[in-house]
């Protein structure tokens, strides 16, 4: 019963985006303000709907209803709780939901929150997310319903995949999702702005609050499941460039550049076309990122010959919502006004520059993720292009960026000095010298990449305070410099925090280059040396878990004074069977000590050990942790937060005129 | 600045969406042919020949000499890439049935390599490390992995541009035996 009122708001919730899509549309179209009006409450019902089927589903996944398919296919009910919670978003369909609901929860915070919209770009913004929601919704209804129920009820379930599992893992989707979905409401409000032709300086500030915090999310959802493929997978690696990083990696890379350039339409109203066509390509590749990725087709392609009807209608949907936005913009672009001019050297041409890097970045990564199935497509096969593509065509476009991040700040608008921002920053480039020196002083010559590297890391930690330090005047009249820090503008701040965070990461990703791997067969008692630990194995137990039996591993690590004991662990999962390495991290913040427990040689009873010691590696969570703080501090700064453009009267007409 | 011809510029992102979907829509849907039988511009011509370091130390050197007069396996594959560990095991069922498989490290790390065998096994009668990737060139591989079968005169007779499958083995083994003779 509590099943079907689930499926029952789900239908309800069809229709109320039915609702939401043609009321405000048309009443923005003929000028009704009754029409208009029912946005707001669509959006709110439409929430509540989503959210009544998503507690629904997780209600049932709690209670172990295996009477319902999707849980019976998905959970075991001896599960710990949080997987249980954690498994209604662990499959297709459960997803689906979360993600719809998502959209639903930004819908309704534009219309609670969005008091200061104008009405009628409001209807709009609300009308284009109900009409996304429209498809979403009956793309779950026909080909994905997780409500579907399954009769005889089987006794047990048949469990999570044992890899997924993993605290990691129960967080990741939702805030991934936050990502993707954020980016609709870019997406809606470009519509809207093609739609009325306009876009000025006040709709860029009212898009990149909701730009910032979709690139906020998405940040902390790309770190989770970077961290997780690290401790998990029990390779030591942190980013494998397989299609499902690249996925979230492509709308991350897209959205960087949208939230730089909606900065020039705020601030000098240039860039507006761009600006339009970005938001359009950013909700692209998040949807082609979700449902290509969720679907399996990325992975193989073969998923369309399994579920022609999933496959066919993920393919009109995408058509249909890019291919619909590209067309609008291709009818309507033109008629946007131009806006301000500028000088190719100044604050606007180093943006121009960011995003033309950052969109050559994402064609690149679309290329090497997509190319494999287009090589399918025209009946070539699974291949992987790997590592080696990305290395010689990603990285290289990133060298100038990285350079340019640090000078860009310094230039002021409409017309900059090159000479005199890089004359400000030449400690900066000397002190970069230092680490690129001493980086390969202690490697005796080393691996390039880690001198240039540290040195790229260097100038962005540096360049960040210096553009912090230059705009509250530290280096000249020092006095009322901690007042006048008070007093920056919390975008600067945020900008200057995630510049750094960036640097701190690629401290982080260099570490990689000196990672010391051991692997080898150990008998109980026998001691062996990584990096600057020294690792006694102790013999394995057997310990039961909630559900699965752990072989453990002991293991005694000794450096210099300190002793602690680390214990990798095989879990032995019944329910799907299946045997997972839980690896062991003993983290001082600044490097990992690794560990992984192989299997037992039956004749000598040794086991295989893989240990590695990963110096720095933690700076990359550190640092992506930092950028997102960046951009939650630059969205709270005050001229972004709702509301407070009506305390500016002068400003709204002002821009209301022009 | 916005009229004319000017204005074309903005359908340049709907129509190249449009082509890549139609591209997309008309493979996908259109034809479902098993890309295994699509042939190879190698088929039933001559493999180029290579001369590439072992990976393994002391072997010195594996060429394509080595192996004429009698058929054999060539195996494209990395450390890098996922789709190789799926066919591994079916390589593992190769080399027990005592067909003979080249290994060629395409655009790889030996001692990445190394490490890759010692975790998944090695079922490779010799391997080539084609750090370089140049004898990949030479063969017009597209990515790995990728399998040829050659008969005693180095021509190919069987090819796949996909992760090896248990059905793919029993197909191989036979030819094999055939081609032996």
């Amino acid at each position: 019963m509590i099943v079907e009122l689930g499926h029952y708001a789900l239908i309800l919730a069809l229709f109320v985006a039915l609702v939401q899509a043609a009321a405000p549309l048309t009443g923005a179209a003929i000028g009704n303000r009754a029409l208009m009006a029912l946005a707001g409450p669509a959006a709110q019902a439409q929430l509540l709907c989503l959210g009544i089927a998503f507690a629904v589903l997780m209600h049932a996944y709690i209670a172990s209803d295996f009477s319902v398919l999707n849980v019976a296919e998905n959970s075991h009910s001896a599960k710990p709780l949080v997987y249980k919670i954690a498994g209604v978003w662990g499959n297709h369909e459960g997803s689906m939901l979360l993600w719809v609901t998502v959209m639903a929860l930004y819908g309704a915070a534009v219309a609670s929150f969005g008091h200061t919209l104008p009405e009628r770009l409001k209807a709009r913004v609300l009308g284009v997310q109900g009409l996304l929601g429209v498809g979403i919704i009956t793309f779950i209804l026909f080909t994905s319903n997780p409500f579907q129920r399954l009769s005889p009820a089987p006794l047990e379930g048949h469990g999570l995949n044992p890899l997924l599992q993993d605290p990691g893992l129960a967080v990741h989707p939702p805030m991934l999702y936050m990502g993707y979905v954020g980016f609709s409401l870019t997406f809606s409000f470009a519509i809207a702005a093609l739609i009325e032709g306009r876009v000025d300086p006040a709709w860029a500030r009212w898009v990149r609050p909701w730009a910032l915090a979709a690139w906020s999310f998405l940040t902390a959802g790309i770190a989770l499941g970077s961290w997780w493929a690290y401790y998990d997978l029990g390779w030591g690696g942190w980013w494998f460039w397989d299609p499902v990083e690249n996925a979230s990696f492509m709308p991350w890379l897209a959205g960087t550049a949208l939230i730089h350039s909606a900065l020039v339409v705020e601030k000098r109203d240039a860039l507006k076309r761009w600006t339009i066509l970005l938001a359009i390509i950013t909700f692209g590749l998040s949807l082609i990122g979700t449902f290509l990725v969720r679907s399996g087709v990325l992975t193989s392609v073969h998923a369309f010959a399994v579920d022609p009807a999933r496959g066919l209608f993920i393919l009109v949907l995408l058509l249909l919502v890019i291919g619909g936005g590209l067309l609008l913009y291709a009818l309507r672009a033109a008629n946007l006004e131009p806006g301000g001019l500028f000088q190719p050297i100044s604050r606007e041409g180093g943006l121009v520059l960011n995003n033309l890097l950052l969109a050559t970045a994402t064609a690149t990564v679309f290329i090497g993720t997509l190319y494999p199935l287009f090589l399918d497509a025209v009946g070539g096969g699974t291949v992987s292009v790997g590592p080696p593509y990305f290395d010689s065509t990603f990285v290289p476009l990133m060298v100038p960026l990285l350079i340019a991040v640090s000078v860009g700040p310094l230039l002021p608008w409409k017309r900059g000095d090159v000479l005199g921002a890089l004359a400000r920053l030449k400690w900066v480039a000397a002190a970069s010298l230092v680490a690129a020196l001493v980086t390969w002083y202690a490697e005796r010559g080393g691996p390039v990449m880690a001198v240039g590297g540290m040195a790229v890391a260097c100038w962005l930690i540096l360049g960040a305070f210096v553009s912090i330090g230059e705009r509250i005047r530290l280096f000249g009249e020092w006095r009322g410099a901690l007042n006048r820090a008070r007093h920056l503008p919390r975008a600067s701040w945020g900008m200057a925090i995630a510049h750094a965070g960036l640097g701190v990461a690629i401290i982080g990703m260099m570490g990689a280059l000196w990672r010391v791997e051991d692997i080898r067969a150990v008998k109980s008692g026998e001691q062996f040396a990584v990096g600057p630990y020294q690792v006694r194995f102790d013999g394995t137990a057997e310990v039961p878990g909630p559900n699965y039996t752990a072989q453990e591993g002991r293991f005694t690590v000794t450096r210099g004074g300190t002793v602690f004991a680390m214990t990798p662990s095989k879990r032995r999962f019944t329910d799907p069977p299946q045997v997972v390495a839980n690896t062991a991290i003993h983290t001082t913040g600044l490097s990992d000590l690794y560990l992984v427990l192989g299997d037992e040689d039956p004749q000598d009873g040794a086991w295989a050990v893989r240990a590695y010691y990963n110096p720095l590696i933690p700076l990359i969570w550190g640092g992506a942790g930092i950028m997102m703080l960046g951009g939650l501090c630059s969205l709270s700064d005050r001229r972004l937060r709702v509301g407070v453009p009506l305390k500016r009267p002068d400003l709204v007409s002002a821009t209301a005129k022009g | 600045m916005s009229r004319g011809w000017y204005r074309l510029l903005y359908l340049v992102p709907f129509v190249a969406f449009l082509g890549l979907a139609l591209f997309v829509l008309y493979h996908r849907i259109g034809t479902r042919s098993d890309p295994s039988l699509v042939p190879s511009q190698l088929a039933d011509k001559k493999a180029p020949g290579f001369d590439l370091p072992a990976l393994r130390p002391g072997e010195g050197k594996v060429a394509s000499a080595d192996f004429a007069g009698r058929p054999v396996v060539i195996n494209f594959f990395a450390s890098w890439c996922i789709p190789c560990r799926s066919e591994h095991p079916v390589l593992e069922a190769l080399h027990r049935d005592g067909v003979e498989v080249i290994g060629v490290a395409y655009k790889d790390k030996p001692e990445a390599t190394r490490q890759f065998l010692d975790q998944f096994g090695d079922p490779f009668k010799r391997i080539a490390a084609d750090q370089d990737g140049r004898v990949g060139i030479d063969w017009g591989i597209t990515g790995v992995p990728e399998t040829y079968v050659l008969d005693k005169a180095g021509i190919v007779r069987f090819w796949q541009r996909a992760p090896l499958s248990e059905a793919d083995a029993k197909k191989i083994e036979p030819l094999m035996q055939a081609l032996a003779k």
